[in-house]
């Protein structure tokens, strides 16, 4: 009896198994940044086609690493790789979405909806010079504002991660002390502050520590519902963090002069440019290993910039522009497997 | 354990026939294999030690090579500029553990003399029971509590102390927690060792419960009791899950009590997948020096252990 | 003589009370955490339990733990399944034939490191002598490195019931001419059975909940992968880690994490007693 409920049910199992391994699935790690987006574009591509995709969100020095030890089809990163990097590599990359990195606060019994600030003060508070909200340096860019006497407590990503990268970036462009004792890159040491787990572990402890300040990407903020951080931009204006500010920093590219399209966005020129906006890149190897994975993730890819851009806006992501979709489609045919054929035709 | 072999040494055997000698030899060659399969067994368990040793030395040696004592001075793990220092972990490590013991040892201590000594024979086992099963429950369950349930208690209760309420001593508190069942387990066991007919004696010379504890139990087990606590602090020190949601991340040397700092385990965790060369090596260096600080301290309690009353895992 | 006499009497006693006060307050405290946790648990992960966890698979948006409580399935039960093999096989050598010999108290010794050592350094471990070089995460990483954990549990519980077996029995089958190994498989494991069954459930339980040593071995997915061991496995621990750190924004991922939570606590409570069971048969 028993046995025979073990067969029935190790044969089933297997039929079902034989099922789904019959849709392969698209293997992907790397950013947290685009995280979300991705992750609601796998989802309708694998009830549109069957073809599943699993995009492993580990950050985005895990996606140049994983794809580099070819353990994934395709890696994602926020920070790009150089010309040389990719050639040492034999990879390429491509950016897939853009979006906002904002500064978000939260003091309890503050009622105004938003602060001002400049870069400089802001790398001040993350390297713990400014340490309470009625500090001088803060009041000089909010004078309509009554500042309460409360602690600064600077929240940051805890792992690697792009998000990490825009926002010391911009930081170290903006100053010159920050860039000499942090610098930028995807895992720094903070002087100060508490490190939380990635986008939502940041957003999270913002909303929940008072006099907490921290960067997250644009769409967690909304979802916090947060207040935003006003910054000025390269031009001396005040912005505000919308789509339409990233938007405008995002104009600004060009991305068929970058050579391996190589472009950082932050700290972009322009009267209505956020100043830490970044696009998201994706990373594959321009030798497939296994021409099928690569012809796969491509077709998804494809997919993702014909149908992907309502979704995108609806997480608060800009959509690359039809003119940079097209290069970028373009660039695939480099993209081949050991016979030597492009892997992926329009 | 040592049965002696059964006789089939040639001599002895003359009397039987060809067939049944050749028999024997041929189950005595079974003997033999089933002891040596046996061996290898055992002999894998060295081997993957060895292994495991020697993976960790090879890929962390770039690292150790090219920092050398900095390795253990520097005060920051900043991955951008390339400075690794073990410091703010190897502190966050200990702290940790150290915080997490003191809490957790008086508590453990305190169930563990009552249930023996003073619970209700109706409860004794049931809460026995329970405490066993508790120590089975999985450090990310710790984790998620910690983060959820006390970190923002403390934020409301101590808001000076515990800003944002994550820290080195909300990490403490947590793995206190998690290694209370297991110490108070141990210690349970280890007084029940005690015969009863001492403390039967001591009540009868007229001793209060604590001066039978104080004077006959404790001083019969200490070791015993020594090495339960030393076990519980070496599951601390490596504890990673329960740790990374709470200890706040700073990658600083702090010497602080409630700030935010890291432990080796929670750096490797947050940090290992995005790593590569010399920050891979450097984190496989930390894991390394855990690992030396875990086998020293277990290492310690064994000795403790072996020296008292049995064998307590 | 005869004050001091009570009042050293009532020092001693109200001594007592006070110490006994104090025990009484610390299983109040260690009781009041554990307690506190079990109900977070339950009141967090109570609520989102039902049918269509076990059936679908992980999603951002709605879906279930499916996939990641069968991954978790076949991994503890592959690794359980070698471990009992070699962790048996290496604790009978230690008890029946390792003795007083160095090497069997080397092997005790090292086995006894294995089994505190942190689980996150088997993660590396495994990384490191599997991963790297198969070129990618996969379901047998995951499972060799829940066998490096298991296996000094299961040779620590082998080797302790081996041990309770008294050595009359050994010695009355030897004389009744049974060869060693016979006298080992037949006598001593009939005899032992119980015990290292309820060693082998205990670290089965263990492993289950494991979740530091898949993070650089197993990984996760968000797929259904029934038996391919070649490929990422979704699992349990590793589910409910992202849904509580970078799925944290999606209020439904989050009660996801506590439903799984629960399960997975209560199959580890339930092994548990399931092990006490199998040890009380045997006394």
């Amino acid at each position: 009896m028993l046995k025979q409920v073990l067969a029935t049910l190790i044969s089933g199992s297997l039929v079902v198994a034989v099922g789904a391994q019959a849709q392969d699935t698209i293997t992907g790690a790397g950013a947290t940044f685009p995280y979300p987006v991705y992750s609601q574009w796998a989802d309708a591509y694998q009830d549109e086609t069957g073809t599943g995709l699993n995009y492993q969100a580990i950050g985005s020095g895990g996606g140049i690493q994983q794809i580099t030890a070819k353990t994934v089809t395709f890696g994602a990163s926020d920070a790009p790789m150089t010309k040389e990097e990719l050639d040492e590599n034999g990879l390429m990359q491509w950016p897939m979405v853009m979006g906002g990195v904002v500064a978000a606060f939260h003091i309890d019994g503050f009622d105004g909806e938003s602060l001002n600030l400049d870069g400089e003060t802001l790398a001040d508070i993350y390297l713990g010079n400014i340490s309470n909200w009625n500090d001088e340096a803060i009041a000089e860019l909010n004078p309509d504002v009554e500042l309460p006497d409360a602690r600064i407590t600077p929240v940051y990503r805890a792992e690697g991660s792009g998000t990490n990268f825009l926002f010391t970036n911009y930081l170290s462009k903006v100053s010159q002390d920050f860039a000499d004792t942090v610098g930028e890159g995807k895992s720094v040491a903070w002087p100060a502050g508490v490190g939380a787990k990635a986008n939502a572990g940041v957003a999270s402890q913002i909303g929940s520590t008072n006099g907490a300040i921290g960067y997250v990407e644009y769409a967690y903020a909304a979802q916090n519902e947060l207040s935003l951080i006003h910054l000025e931009n390269s031009d001396g204006n005040v912005v505000e963090p919308s789509m339409e500010s990233f938007m405008a920093a995002a104009s600004n590219a060009e991305w068929d002069d970058a050579p391996g399209m190589y472009l950082v966005l932050t700290d972009q020129p322009g009267a209505d440019s956020w100043p830490i906006t970044g696009a998201s890149f994706i990373l594959m190897h321009k030798e497939a290993q296994d021409a099928e994975a690569s012809r796969r993730a491509l077709e998804f890819f494809d997919w993702a910039y014909a149908n992907g851009n309502e979704m995108a806006q609806s997480l608060d992501y800009v959509p690359m522009p039809d003119n940079v979709a097209d290069m970028v489609r373009e660039s695939w045919s480099e993209i081949q497997g050991s016979n030597g054929d492009a892997v992926w035709q329009q | 354990m040592a049965t002696t072999n059964t006789a089939e040494k040639g001599s002895g055997l003359g009397h039987l026939s060809e067939a049944m000698q050749k028999r024997l030899r041929r189950k005595a060659q079974i003997d033999v294999g089933f002891e040596r399969v046996l061996f290898g067994f055992a002999f894998a368990v060295l081997l993957l030690l060895g292994a495991i040793i020697a993976s960790l030395i090879v890929s962390s040696w770039p690292a150790l090579q090219r920092y050398g004592v900095d390795f253990f001075t520097e005060n920051r793990w900043a991955a951008n500029v390339e400075v690794f220092g073990a410091l703010p972990a190897i502190y966050g490590t200990l702290l940790t553990s150290i915080i997490a013991i003191v809490i957790a040892v008086p508590i453990s201590f305190g169930i563990a003399i009552f249930l023996t000594e003073r619970c209700p024979g109706f409860l004794r086992q049931p809460l026995s029971t329970l405490i066993e099963l508790l120590a089975g429950i999985p450090s990310i369950i710790y984790g998620m509590w910690g983060m959820e349930v006390l970190a923002p208690l403390l934020r409301t209760w101590f808001p000076d102390v515990f800003p944002a309420g994550t820290g080195l001593a909300t990490a403490g508190i947590i793995l206190a927690v998690m290694i209370i069942p297991f110490i108070t387990a141990v210690s349970r066991d280890v007084i029940n060792t005690v015969p009863s007919v001492m403390r039967e004696s001591a009540y009868g010379l007229g001793c209060t419960t604590w001066e039978v504890a104080r004077q006959v139990i404790l001083p019969s087990v200490k070791g015993g009791l020594v090495g339960g606590v030393v076990l519980g602090l070496g599951r601390a020190l490596g504890e990673t899950m329960a740790v990374t949601f709470v200890i706040g991340n700073n990658l600083f040397l702090n010497p602080t009590l409630t700030g935010q700092g890291t432990s080796i385990a929670a750096l490797i965790a947050n940090q290992f997948s995005e790593s590569d060369g010399t920050q891979r090596s450097a984190l496989l260096a930390l894991g390394l020096i855990l690992f030396l600080i875990t086998f020293a301290v277990l290492a310690f309690a064994r000795y403790l252990l072996r020296n008292s009353t049995g064998r307590h895992a | 003589m005869n004050t001091t006499t009570t009042s050293l009497y009532r020092r001693r006693k109200r001594l007592n009370q006070l110490v006994m006060a104090a025990c009484l307050v610390a299983t109040g405290i260690g009781f009041l955490f554990l307690f506190a946790i079990l109900f977070t648990l339950v009141s967090k992960g109570v609520g989102s339990i039902s049918l269509s966890i076990f059936t679908e698979r992980t999603r951002m948006t709605g879906g279930g733990l499916g996939n990641a409580i069968w991954g978790t399935l076949v991994m503890t039960c592959v690794a359980t399944v070698i471990g009992t093999i070699v962790g048996v096989a290496a604790g009978t050598w230690l008890a029946e034939y390792g003795g007083k010999r160095k090497m069997a108290k080397v092997i005790r010794f090292i086995n006894d490191v294995l089994l505190s050592a942190p689980s996150i350094i088997v993660g590396l471990f495994i990384y490191a002598v599997v991963v790297v070089p198969m070129g990618n995460f996969s379901a047998w990483a995951g499972v060799l490195s829940l066998t490096v954990i298991i296996v000094p549990v299961v040779i620590r519980s082998t080797e302790d019931m081996m041990q309770l077996i008294p050595n009359s029995l050994r010695e009355a089958a030897a004389a009744l001419g049974a060869h060693r190994w016979w006298i080992i498989v037949r006598v001593c494991y009939s005899g032992a059975r119980a015990g290292i069954m309820t060693g082998i459930l205990l670290g089965f339980a263990r492993i289950s909940g494991e979740t530091a040593p898949l993070l650089f071995t197993s990984l996760n997915s968000n797929q259904w992968n029934f038996f391919q061991l070649n490929n990422e496995m979704a699992n349990l621990p590793m589910t409910i880690y992202q849904n509580m750190t970078i799925n944290s924004f999606i209020p439904d991922l989050v009660s996801l994490a506590w439903a799984g939570a629960l399960i997975l606590t209560a199959a580890i409570l339930i092994l548990n007693i399931a092990a006490r069971y199998f040890s009380r048969q045997r006394s």
